[in-house]
């Protein structure tokens, strides 16, 4: 009876937080059609979201890629497969580790910065302040920031790939002593077009994620640095399993539009 | 009430507010005259900054209703206010500045929000906003580095920038020096009489009440306890009021 309890009382709070981040996005959507989008901000956005994450970005990438060709080396070169390296690091990095690890890199780096930053200015009535002269908070504070993770989130994803593509090469080829051409040769046989299609639309769908996790946590948090802490470390938590959770059904869903191999 | 009482700016009828089991206000009357100041008074925690919030839209209340300008708000979605809003100047009790914008662009954000893009037209209204509120010269210090007193004119100057019909006032002299609260009560007083404005200035500053109020009212949990003329409440021999008017707890030592 206690368990029945317990996963009735979670399963009303997944919903309603769904519901949640549903009416937000749905606020923005409307938001995005019907009041003039606020350029200024959105690019103040990219360059915050955008370029100033890249370091984070290129250094996930870089040392992903290099240690994700060294293992699979020492793997494979047992079976004398040394060749096949390029092909498994660039359909890892394509498919699933860049997308992944930018989204859990820029969830880290920027929801944090977004949920404290809309956070503080609820508990200092700067939201408030914003409604009484007659602007929409989320036109004004969502909407940029959804742009500037839309246009920013594919652009790091496909940054994250390329670096850790290149870095991969680099190990295996003068590192560990692969064969160039064979590695290169291997690489572009087995990626394709879709791989990067696949790659861009999992950093889009995850950038949304990030956003409106971060966003809607940062607008409910409750009074007080506490509130605002509280709903700093929310963003992060939710934004990270929501991208881990969401990546497993989109990779199953995506694969029937971009098929591997 | 208002829609009989055409010439009231803002009006509540029978406002209650309850949040979780904590009744907040309880059945509050009270009707604004057009250019008229009403002071709402009363101890900290008896609902006047809630009282504030709801007539502007900030809150919404369990039950009653809200007039602006005989045009009754409870009810309307988010959007729908937006534009009410515009008429209804508020200026917060921790003033609310936006903490990344300069002096200049705190002031300027309602002119650029209410479409004014011509860069001139937007210095020369922040320059005279400025004026009225004697800052000239400080357009680009951020908030963090301004007085308490400097960070309440910055406010009212964004406030009275676009000219409301109407301006709330949430503890304007709340956390300043006597001299400080002097010279924003004189700053009320000069608006009043410059733009007509009408004004609601909630406060438990006697000094303040005293003098920027046409009239005065009493709010002691939850509910108008005193309404009329300030003499009248000074003079008045009710207890309650007189130990708030004294400031007299009741503690002994």
């Amino acid at each position: 009876m206690l368990l029945l309890r317990f996963l009735g009382s979670t399963a009303l709070s997944l919903f309603g937080y769904l519901g949640e981040l549903l009416f937000l996005m749905l606020e923005s959507a409307r938001s995005l059609v019907t009041t003039p989008i606020r350029w200024r901000l959105a690019l103040g956005q990219i360059l915050e979201v955008g370029y100033r994450s890249q370091l984070v970005v290129i250094v996930t990438g870089a040392f992903t890629g290099a240690v994700f060709a060294a293992q699979t080396y020492f793997q494979f070169h047992r079976l004398s497969m040394d060749t096949a390296v390029g092909a498994v690091v660039a359909v890892s990095m394509f498919r699933e580790l860049g997308p992944v690890l930018t989204g859990l890199m820029v969830a880290g780096r920027v929801g944090a910065s977004m949920s404290a930053e809309i956070g503080t200015m609820k508990v200092t009535e700067q939201l408030d302040a914003l409604r009484s002269l007659g602007v929409h908070p989320v036109d004004y504070l969502v909407v940029p920031r959804m742009i500037a993770m839309m246009i920013s989130m594919p652009m790091l994803v496909a940054e994250c790939v390329g670096i850790g593509i290149v870095t991969g090469m680099f190990v295996a080829v003068h590192l560990l002593g692969v064969s160039q051409v064979w590695y290169t040769n291997y690489m572009l046989r087995f990626t394709a077009l879709r791989d990067l299609e696949m790659a861009l639309t999992k950093g889009f769908v995850f950038g949304i994620l990030i956003v409106f996790v971060a966003c809607n946590e940062g607008l409910k948090s409750q009074e007080g640095a506490v509130g605002v802490g509280r709903a700093t470390t929310e963003a992060v938590v939710i934004g990270s399993l929501a991208i881990l959770i969401v990546n497993f059904f989109l990779t199953m869903v995506l694969n029937i539009f971009f098929p591997a191999g | 009430m208002a829609q009989t009482v055409p010439h009231s700016m803002l009006a509540v009828a029978g406002l209650t507010k309850q949040i979780d089991d904590q009744q907040i206000l309880r059945g509050i009357d009270l009707q604004v005259a057009s250019g008229e100041t009403l002071v709402i008074i009363g101890r900290s925690g008896s609902g006047k900054s809630v009282l504030l919030k709801h007539l502007i839209g900030l809150m919404l209340p369990t039950s009653g209703e809200v007039f602006i300008e005989g045009r009754q708000i409870v009810g309307l979605k988010e959007r729908e206010l937006l534009p009410i809003r515009r008429t209804v100047g508020m200026m917060f009790q921790g003033c609310a500045l936006f903490d990344a914008m300069t002096v200049e662009e705190n002031v300027a954000f309602p002119l650029r929000e209410a479409g004014e893009r011509d860069p001139k037209v937007i210095r020369e209204k922040v320059a005279a906003a400025l004026e009225v509120v004697d800052l000239t010269g400080h357009e680009q210090k951020l908030p963090v580095n301004l007085s308490g007193g400097m960070k309440k004119r910055v406010a009212l100057a964004r406030v009275v920038i676009t000219r409301p019909h109407c301006v709330l006032y949430d503890e304007p002299t709340a956390g300043l020096d006597p001299v400080v609260s002097d010279s924003i009560n004189h700053l009320i007083r000069r608006l009043q009489k410059r733009f007509g404005v009408t004004s609601i200035v909630v406060t438990h500053d006697m000094k303040c009440a005293g003098h920027v109020a046409d009239k005065v009212a009493f709010l002691h949990e939850g509910a108008i306890y005193f309404y009329g003329a300030f003499a009248d409440l000074v003079c008045s021999q009710d207890v309650l009021i007189q130990d708030f008017i004294q400031g007299r707890s009741g503690d002994t030592d």
